[in-house]
């Protein structure tokens, strides 16, 4: 299955993610090849058949709520620590406002 | 033989039997990696001095023979996933280089309690992305019984740590084969627990309705004893099973005469090199010798599973990895600009190429018009691919047994440039993950070129008390002599 290059760069910037040109075409390429094989889906008769989602313990799916109670998080110095930018008590991003 | 080379189980008992001390273990693992892990390449760093004063608490302990657990004292590694306080944590990719977790993952705090010796992080493929540690940002694992070969992977320097015996044995993780495959390429057990046996917390995601993590040791009771230690319920990750933790290694060693191993056709076909077919037929005879029953069985959807597989984990990544956008830890680019920018640029420079390759096909499938004809198309061929094997079950299948991996460890490079070849590694292990079931893989033997190749039993969810005790009677029945590859005899 083909994929175009609008295809891709549309994708691309969907997943935040910036592509040099030659990534670009051999993306378009390596992903077609990949669908191709994928389409093998298509042959199955899915009719009726509810979809797969948790495959864990049926019994215990619906029990994953809990109160919503408050509880310690980690320091905030702990997490500024990490931070590649940071003023102390924030994280610093470059304006997103004029 | 040297403890420090002894399999975990074994080398368990002699601790208890005052036949080992912690220390001089620990030694001889650090010698060991010393000498050799320059020409294998399994860890990406090691935590030496926290990791002497751990085995010099246990020895204390033993000495008072008050141990914590049987794994008191005991050497183990951590695939380079696992959030370790203080000790960086990449996952093997650009993009979290130089990042330091503020806090232990449930199963690195679980096996601190349990006294283990935890002596540092081990190489992988980028976010568990590969079946070959050569998409490790951080250059590839080699195979310690033919350095021009791949350990497999993606917990590749887990497997290869656990046979040079730089480790007794190590955590790794298994979403689609990366416990079980690279287990079978080296030669040892590993084994990938139901779908919520064991806790994630603290574990870097990549798909988490597949992810589970795991154990690799030398014998099937050091892979009992592990699983022991880090199972179990965790209020940190509500997928994990209320389920109690049973003693595995109380009941490994009873008899498996009269459970039924199922042989699926759709396993054993086109693609299945001849020598590995030759080895794990050999184990299926060696259950026969132990009292099973063998039974041919279909499961006809398995074949769409590697198809299936990447449409749900390639989904499932491209959400979790959204995360890192150079804002709050990890890589972030020098770019300047707006912030759509610096997302954009910290990404392309912090990802390699089979991650990017892996965001894109899962974003693609998500995004608008796509979405039922790919996602949902293949969550519900993942429910045919699971009712294939609950209905050999309810036919008196206790597990199904299979090869691991389609063909014996392969040269580094062999199939690096070709992702579908690459993909079909996980042909036998990704339709356990898609099920949520338990899978191991033990040895069966070698090739006659001197490269292991490794059976895979599937169990029954939430019984991995009845399929280490199968493993176990592979392990029994097949008595593999304790090789040890040249490189550590040398």
């Amino acid at each position: 299955m083909a994929i175009d290059g609008n295809t891709v760069r549309h994708v691309a910037r969907l997943a935040r993610l910036a592509l040099t040109q030659e990534e670009e075409e051999r993306t378009a390429a390596q992903l077609g090849h990949v669908l191709d094989y994928i389409e093998r889906l298509k042959t199955v008769d899915v009719s009726g058949v509810e979809p797969l989602s948790f495959a864990g313990d049926p019994g215990e799916a619906h029990r994953s709520m809990r109160e919503d109670e408050p509880r310690p998080g980690l320091p905030r110095e702990t997490v500024l620590k990490e931070a590649p930018e940071q003023d102390g008590s924030s994280f610093l991003v470059p304006r997103i406002i004029e | 033989m040297s403890p420090s080379t002894l399999p975990l189980g074994a080398l368990s008992h002699a601790l208890e039997r005052g036949e080992a001390q912690p220390s001089r273990i620990l030694d001889e693992c650090l010698a060991r990696i010393a000498k050799l892990d320059g020409k294998v390449h399994a860890f990406l760093r090691l935590t030496e001095s926290e990791a002497r004063s751990a085995a010099r608490a246990a020895d204390d302990r033993r000495a008072r023979k008050a141990p914590l657990s049987p794994l008191d004292g005991v050497p183990i590694g951590l695939k380079d996933l696992f959030c370790q306080e203080g000790v960086e944590t990449t996952a093997g990719s650009r993009i979290l280089q130089g990042y330091v977790p503020p806090y232990d993952a449930t199963v690195v705090r679980k096996l601190r309690e349990a006294g283990a010796v935890l002596v540092g992080k081990l190489n992988m493929d980028e976010f568990a992305m590969g079946s070959s540690t050569e998409n490790s940002a951080y250059g590839p694992t080699r195979n310690p019984w033919d350095l021009e070969r791949t350990p497999g992977g993606s917990s590749g320097g887990s497997a290869a740590a656990t046979v040079a015996r730089f480790v007794s044995g190590a955590l790794g993780t298994d979403t689609g084969g990366s416990i079980r495959q690279p287990a079978a390429l080296v030669g040892c057990v590993g084994l990938k627990p139901t779908y919520g046996r064991v806790s994630r917390y603290g574990v870097v995601a990549f798909a988490s309705s597949l992810d589970q993590v795991g154990p690799f040791a030398q014998d099937v009771r050091g892979v009992a004893l592990l699983l022991r230690a880090i199972a179990g319920h965790d209020a940190n990750d509500q997928t994990s099973s209320l389920r109690t933790v049973p003693d595995y290694d109380a009941s490994l060693e009873k008899p498996v005469r009269g459970l039924t191993v199922g042989v699926p056709e759709e396993y054993f076909g086109e693609g299945l090199d001849a020598e590995v077919e030759t080895s794990v037929r050999a184990g299926i005879d060696a259950l026969k010798r132990e009292g099973c029953a063998v039974k041919e069985i279909s499961l006809p959807n398995s074949p769409h599973a590697i198809a299936t597989y990447y449409l749900v984990a390639t989904a499932e990544a491209s959400s979790n990895l959204a995360r890192y956008d150079g804002i709050r830890y990890g890589y972030r680019a020098a770019a300047r600009g707006s912030l759509l920018d610096l997302y954009e640029q910290t990404r392309a420079a912090g990802f390699g190429a089979e991650v990017k390759r892996r965001i894109l096909l899962g974003t693609y499938a998500l995004s608008a018009g796509y979405y039922d004809a790919y996602y949902l198309r293949a969550q519900k061929v993942r429910a045919l691919i699971r009712r294939d094997f609950d209905d050999a079950f309810a036919a008196g299948v206790d597990a199904v047994v299979s090869p691991t991996s389609p063909w014996p460890a392969f040269r580094l490079g062999e199939k690096v440039d070709d992702p579908l070849a690459m993909y079909l590694n996980d042909i036998y292990t990704v339709p356990v993950n898609l099920a949520g079931l338990p899978g191991i893989s033990v040895p069966s033997g070698f090739t006659k070129s001197g490269l292991p190749i490794g059976l895979q039993l599937i169990g029954k969810p939430f019984e991995e008390e009845s399929l280490l005790r199968l493993a176990r009677g592979a392990e029994r029945a097949l008595a593999l002599p304790q090789r040890l590859p040249p490189l550590v005899t040398k």
